[in-house]
């Protein structure tokens, strides 16, 4: 009932389901690098308040973003099941801490609606849209966006 | 033909070649009648004008053809070496350059014809023109003879070059049986076997005519291989259908046979005495250019070119390496020594050194234009100048040579404007009319040294020290109080100059404040040492490499941090107690000297909750709380995100996989 695997149809696409304080939100496989345990992060100094750091994935250094503080949660709260999800990105590949990562969801892409004012407080840039299974709604990241975003504020922040 | 996918190889063999004849140019300016010199001029001017002319690059081909004429007559002994020519060849080889400039910017070459140097070189040949007259019917009759054998001239070059490197050149003619059927199968199978031998040059007619059976039942090719004849003859007779095979040597030697260079055509057996001779003449060549030969003239057999970045992969993956290894050793430590664990050690070692040796150049590659160079400025400054290079082959790493070159032509600009003194000035004070400036590259345990130094004037303290006070630097009363040493350091302040006048050489006061930031970016320094009336002498010191650097390892609060090594004077222990506070800052006296200090823990934002202390004590001190130790660490990138914090350089990773940042201490003082 979850997975519904239609490979067949071009209109699904897999998503991964990760908890954010209660919510549920989806990024695109296509933009995931891995997904790794929380591992120690190295704090930077002078850096923007929800850069916790930056960690070594095979041999790179990647800096780590709070999707908590980013997006004006509460504090970070580490628990044996937060992930760092790691987005693939040709020149700069960035971390994001989630609470939890569920599962892996082809949605159809009839299934998505366009985002309307919903109770998140991420600001419409980033969302693409929400997703409908069955009686669950997920709220889908344009991870895209939400990059871009960084790289200008970081830019900003830095000069 | 589309060429435009050779122009990178033509362009970087240009280079090569242009550098070449500057090279050759300038020995030849100080030795005449060096006939060898005069060939290898020769040849790469004819290279030269081959490869552009194959390019379609008429301009260039049209000067070098003229040069060449010129150099032909010095070669007969008709015009001998005058500074006027050598000048004027100079201006040519400068002309050219600005060509493969333009080719490498835009693909073509420049608009200019330079017919006033075209001109210039005509003029040297003016009183000799019946003898150029010759020289060129001479040319046309050889290139007829190349169309005869369906080779063009570069292609000859070419050919030419292959044979002096001391591989064969041979002509495969193969007949086919009247009665084959499958005609293309055979040649294909032909053309398969000799590949496997050797390479095919060319082929009458072309491979793609040959798959498409669009030939009689002869064709012939020429091979360039390693191998004997026989193994080709061998080869190609066993297979079927194959009537005959004829084997022989190429030849493109023009001044043997001028009436009828022809491919000799006969059967291999009765050729070989006449086969050894030919390997003289090679021979001969070989000897001329055995010192060319072994850097630069075997690239299609003994160097590969190779994308830096993907060099920088390999670092990546074995510094990578280099980490897990660390990881395994702890592990082997619990649970007793392991002799896998140790071989692992000697091998990454071993592979660690291999690769940065592969990303090493030698600073020859910076330092061959300076001779040029330096002839130049001593022509414009009319000053009497030699420069003595020593270490060339001294190796730095690929992403320190890119960056050296603009500071070192800085500070010998320097040398030869504000050190040297006239040719009337120095035989005034005695000294050797000719001024010398010393070039110097060394090695110095994980550094190398490259020293600038002079024999002129030296820098004279007064005039800094009035400069100073001039450029309200420095106070009047300070300034009495300054050491020698302390003086020197203004002159690397921006816009400091103690030229009386500005040349067009130097004396704008950009110069060494620029030398040293860009030396500092690269993690070196520059001295300076001086004595009036003895000269200067700077000193550059330069890491071997920047991915690597030692670094001593820090504890402040419980983040660890490292320090590049090369910073650090000394590591002292401090006592609360001996923390002074003037003009609200925190200082230590240390050896009769004020010190001041940096907390680093206030400068970093991290909460502290212990009280003892320790600084490291450069000129100016750092609090920290433990030492760690030394290490080897690789630098990595922050990242494009967090790149522009100030003081944190890089960042690298410790043996049990953490990440630990690198401080950037110039930026923290």
């Amino acid at each position: 009932m979850k997975n519904e695997k239609n490979l067949n149809s071009n209109d699904i696409k897999q998503y991964i389901i990760f908890d954010l304080e209660e919510e549920e939100y989806a990024i695109s496989i296509e933009e995931i690098e891995s997904i790794n345990r929380i591992q120690s992060i190295t704090r930077v100094p002078k850096s923007p308040y929800y850069i916790n750091g930056v960690i070594n994935v095979r041999g790179d250094i990647i800096p780590v973003m709070s999707l908590r503080k980013k997006l004006d949660f509460y504090e970070d709260v580490f628990t044996n099941s937060t992930r760092i999800i790691i987005i693939k990105k040709q020149d700069a590949s960035i971390a994001i801490i989630v609470d939890k990562v569920k599962e892996v969801i082809g949605l159809d892409s009839k299934n998505i609606e366009s985002f309307q004012e919903t109770n998140s407080k991420m600001g419409a840039d980033f969302i693409k849209g929400v997703g409908k299974i069955n009686n669950r709604i997920v709220t889908i990241i344009n991870i895209g966006k939400l990059i871009e975003n960084i790289e200008d504020e970081l830019c900003n922040v830095m000069r | 033909m589309d060429v435009m996918q050779y122009l990178q190889i033509f362009i970087e063999e240009s280079r090569e070649h242009l550098q070449n004849l500057n090279d050759n140019l300038l020995q030849l300016e100080n030795d005449p009648d060096n006939m060898d010199i005069l060939n290898e001029i020769f040849r790469a001017a004819h290279t030269l004008k081959g490869m552009s002319g194959t390019m379609g690059f008429n301009n260039m081909q049209k000067l070098t053809h003229i040069m060449e004429n010129v150099l032909s007559e010095i070669r007969e002994g008709k015009l001998s070496v005058s500074s006027k020519m050598v000048d004027v060849l100079f201006k040519s080889l400068d002309a050219l350059e600005k060509h493969v400039d333009e080719i490498t910017e835009k693909g073509k070459e420049t608009s200019n014809e330079h017919k006033r140097l075209i001109n210039d070189l005509s003029s040297l040949l003016e009183d000799k023109k019946s003898t150029t007259k010759k020289e060129q019917n001479r040319d046309n009759n050889m290139i007829g003879l190349k169309i005869n054998m369906g080779l063009n001239s570069s292609e000859n070059d070419y050919i030419r070059d292959v044979i002096s490197e001391g591989k064969k050149v041979y002509e495969i003619k193969v007949l086919l049986s009247e009665n084959c059927l499958l005609k293309g199968a055979r040649a294909y199978l032909v053309v398969k076997n000799i590949q496997d031998f050797g390479e095919i040059y060319k082929a009458t007619p072309n491979i793609k005519d040959l798959e498409d059976e669009k030939f009689d039942f002869e064709f012939s090719f020429i091979v360039i291989t390693l191998d004997e004849k026989r193994i080709f003859e061998e080869e190609l007779s066993s297979i079927a259908e194959v009537v005959s095979v004829e084997i022989s040597d190429y030849q493109t030697n023009m001044k043997t046979e001028n009436t009828q260079e022809q491919v000799d055509t006969e059967k291999i057996i009765v050729k070989e005495p006449e086969k050894e001779e030919k390997q003289e003449i090679k021979d001969e060549d070989k000897d001329k250019e055995e010192r060319k030969s072994e850097d630069k003239k075997l690239p299609s057999s003994k160097t590969v070119r190779v994308d830096i970045t993907r060099l920088d992969n390999l670092m990546n993956l074995v510094s990578e390496l280099i980490i897990v290894k660390t990881r395994l050793e702890e592990d082997a430590k619990t649970n007793g020594s392991n002799e896998a664990v140790e071989y692992l050690e000697r091998v990454t070692t071993n592979l660690h050194d291999a690769v940065m040796k592969v990303r090493m150049v030698p600073v020859e590659r910076v330092f061959n234009r300076f001779p040029r160079m330096i002839r130049d400025l001593a022509q414009s400054l009319n000053k009497n100048i030699i420069l003595k290079m020593s270490g060339e082959e001294t190796e730095l790493d690929r992403t320190v040579i890119d960056e050296i070159g603009d500071p070192l032509i800085h500070l010998l600009r320097n040398a030869a404007d504000h050190g040297l003194e006239t040719s009337e000035e120095r035989i005034n004070t005695g000294k050797p009319k000719q001024g010398t400036i010393n070039l110097r590259a060394y090695q110095d345990g994980n550094n190398v040294i490259i020293e600038v130094e002079d024999d002129g004037q030296g820098i004279d303290y007064e005039k800094v020290r009035k400069k100073a006070i001039e450029n309200n630097i420095v106070s009047m009363e300070a300034s009495v109080n300054l050491s020698e040493n302390e003086l020197l350091q203004f002159i690397f302040v921006p816009s400091f100059s103690t030229a009386d006048k500005i040349t067009n050489v130097s004396g704008r006061g950009v110069g060494l404040d620029v030398v040293k930031t860009k030396i500092e970016a690269l993690g070196g320094n520059v001295e300076v040492k001086s004595e009036k009336g003895k000269g200067t002498k700077f000193i550059v010191r330069l890491p071997l490499t920047l991915a690597i650097i030692q670094a001593l390892m820090v504890k402040i609060c419980n983040e660890k941090y490292a320090i590049p090594l090369n910073i650090i004077q000394t590591i002292e222990d401090i006592r609360i107690e001996d923390i002074k506070h003037t003009q609200k800052k925190e200082t230590i006296i240390l050896r009769d000297k004020v010190i001041p200090i940096i907390r680093l823990d206030k400068e970093l934002e991290i909460q502290k909750d212990g009280k003892k202390e320790q600084a490291n004590t450069l000129t100016i001190g750092f609090i920290i709380d433990s030492l760690i130790g030394e290490q080897e660490i690789v630098i990595k990138s922050l990242g494009k995100y967090l790149n522009s914090i100030k003081m944190i350089a890089g960042a690298t990773i410790l043996g049990n996989g953490e990440v630990a940042l690198i401080l950037d201490i110039n930026t923290l003082v």
